[in-house]
């Protein structure tokens, strides 16, 4: 499962990588989570709001810091 | 695909393991703490003027007791004031999202487009960092680029910790006035953007994105979920503006105390023509929150500061922000920022011009 957090650097950013961490250790599931700060890297991804969270390529969350049961829900569909 | 909820999704996974159920939001604690707030609200002035004069028998006549009393009212109310707004202003904004705005947006013919665009920066829930993402986002659904910077004026120059500090300072007039004419100015400012004709000066790069195919649910939060955004926005935006506004204050108080009346009247008064205008120039290259500038503002004012020029200041200082512009010279090139800042700037001593012959 590959996980990337995008975000420039800001509060809220370095918050959703934390909490995306904690929440797939917790989880007991491997991921590779990669951090993107580089903007014209994030604006690829067509995201128009930081911080976000793509998982798997797909595009889960935008623009506000998840919630621990959002990031499991995902993290239980990718691993079906 | 059809999703079914988190619970039974994560559930249905043995090799995933739950972190135990967190404790219910507390809905009704808002509720039931506004009556002791208001009482607080209404009996602190004399409260504190009972602690300074009776309880600790300080000097009527003195400065250092005038600063002190000023100090000691100011920082609870305005503390008080700004749990209270920002609590609220963080639940209406569950209501909003960056997404929602975009959708709301496109579409709309210009001048309609600006007015609703410097509207919604207001309530739209917006981290200075989103900058980019967000103007690449609009202008890929097609909103105009003058409406696309209405939204950028309005968001960082209009926001709740600004407009509880001048109202706890200087009264509901006085807030009103700022959130309106800046209201104006995003509006004013983005349309003559959009008239000027400067599409060629966005960076070609930003046209080739395509918009990502969102696999978003839009989830509609329950109640206790806003409550709790609420509680959130609280917890962030205090803890780290409340050291500003207590040096602000204490400043304020200092100056209160001790400057001695029209000491500012010759620098930033009335009669000094220039003193927009220079207003703007330093308020331009610095930045500051909300919170640490309005408490010196109003130190300003009370030693001769005319309303005009100070807000002018006020304006130039919090809405237009050199790292905001450092991020922004990524997707945009240069002549269009230097427009952006001299129309936006424009518009700002128009503003204080006009406050100057009024008040």
């Amino acid at each position: 499962m590959e996980i990337k957090i995008l975000g420039p650097g800001c509060v809220n950013c370095q918050k959703v990588e934390k909490l995306v961490r904690e929440v797939v250790a917790e989880a007991g599931v491997v991921a590779d989570i990669e951090k993107v700060s580089d903007i014209m890297k994030i604006a690829k991804y067509g995201v128009f709001g930081t911080p976000a969270v793509v998982v798997d390529g797909k595009v889960k969350s935008v623009g506000k810091i998840p919630k621990k049961e959002e990031i499991l829900a995902w993290l239980s569909k990718a691993v079906q | 695909m059809s999703e079914c909820c988190a619970k039974n999704a994560a559930a249905g996974l043995v090799a995933i393991r739950m972190s135990p159920e967190k404790p219910k939001t507390k809905v009704w604690l808002p509720a039931a703490l506004i009556p002791p707030f208001v009482l607080f609200y209404l009996y602190l002035e004399d409260g504190v003027n009972w602690l300074v004069y009776s309880l600790l028998s300080l000097d009527r006549s003195s400065h250092l007791t005038e600063a002190v009393r000023f100090f000691l009212f100011e920082v609870p109310k305005v503390l008080l004031l700004l749990t209270a707004i920002v609590f609220v202003v963080g639940i209406i904004r569950s209501y909003f999202s960056p997404e929602k705005t975009r959708k709301a947006l496109e579409g709309k013919p210009l001048f309609l487009g600006n007015i609703m665009a410097s509207s919604l920066g207001i309530v739209t829930p917006f981290c200075s960092c989103s900058a980019i993402p967000l103007f690449i986002g609009f202008m890929e659904s097609g909103i105009p680029l003058g409406v696309t910077f209405s939204f950028l004026i309005a968001a960082p120059m209009i926001n709740e910790v600004a407009l509880v500090l001048l109202f706890g300072l200087f009264g509901w007039k006085t807030a009103l006035l700022y959130a309106s004419t800046g209201l104006l100015i995003a509006i004013a400012a983005g349309w003559v953007i959009g008239k000027l004709k400067l599409e060629r000066f966005v960076e070609a790069w930003v046209y080739e994105i395509k918009a990502a195919e969102l696999a978003i649910e839009e989830r509609k939060p329950p109640f206790s979920e806003r409550i709790q955004a609420g509680y959130t926005a609280v917890a962030d935006i205090v803890s780290k503006v409340w050291i500003y506004i207590a040096i602000g204050i204490a400043v304020g108080a200092g100056v209160h105390g001790y400057v001695p009346e029209n000491f500012m009247a010759s620098l930033m008064g009335k009669s000094a023509w220039w003193s927009v205008p220079l207003a703007v120039l330093i308020g331009v290259p610095l930045y500051s929150n909300a919170a640490g500038i309005i408490p010196i503002i109003q130190a300003l004012l009370e030693k001769g500061a005319s309303l005009g020029t100070s807000l002018a200041f006020m304006m130039s200082v919090i809405g237009l922000s050199l790292p905001e512009m450092i991020i922004l010279k990524k997707v945009v090139k240069l002549p269009l920022i230097l427009i952006f800042i001299g129309i936006v700037a424009s518009g700002i001593m128009v503003v204080g011009y006009l406050f100057n012959l009024i008040y």
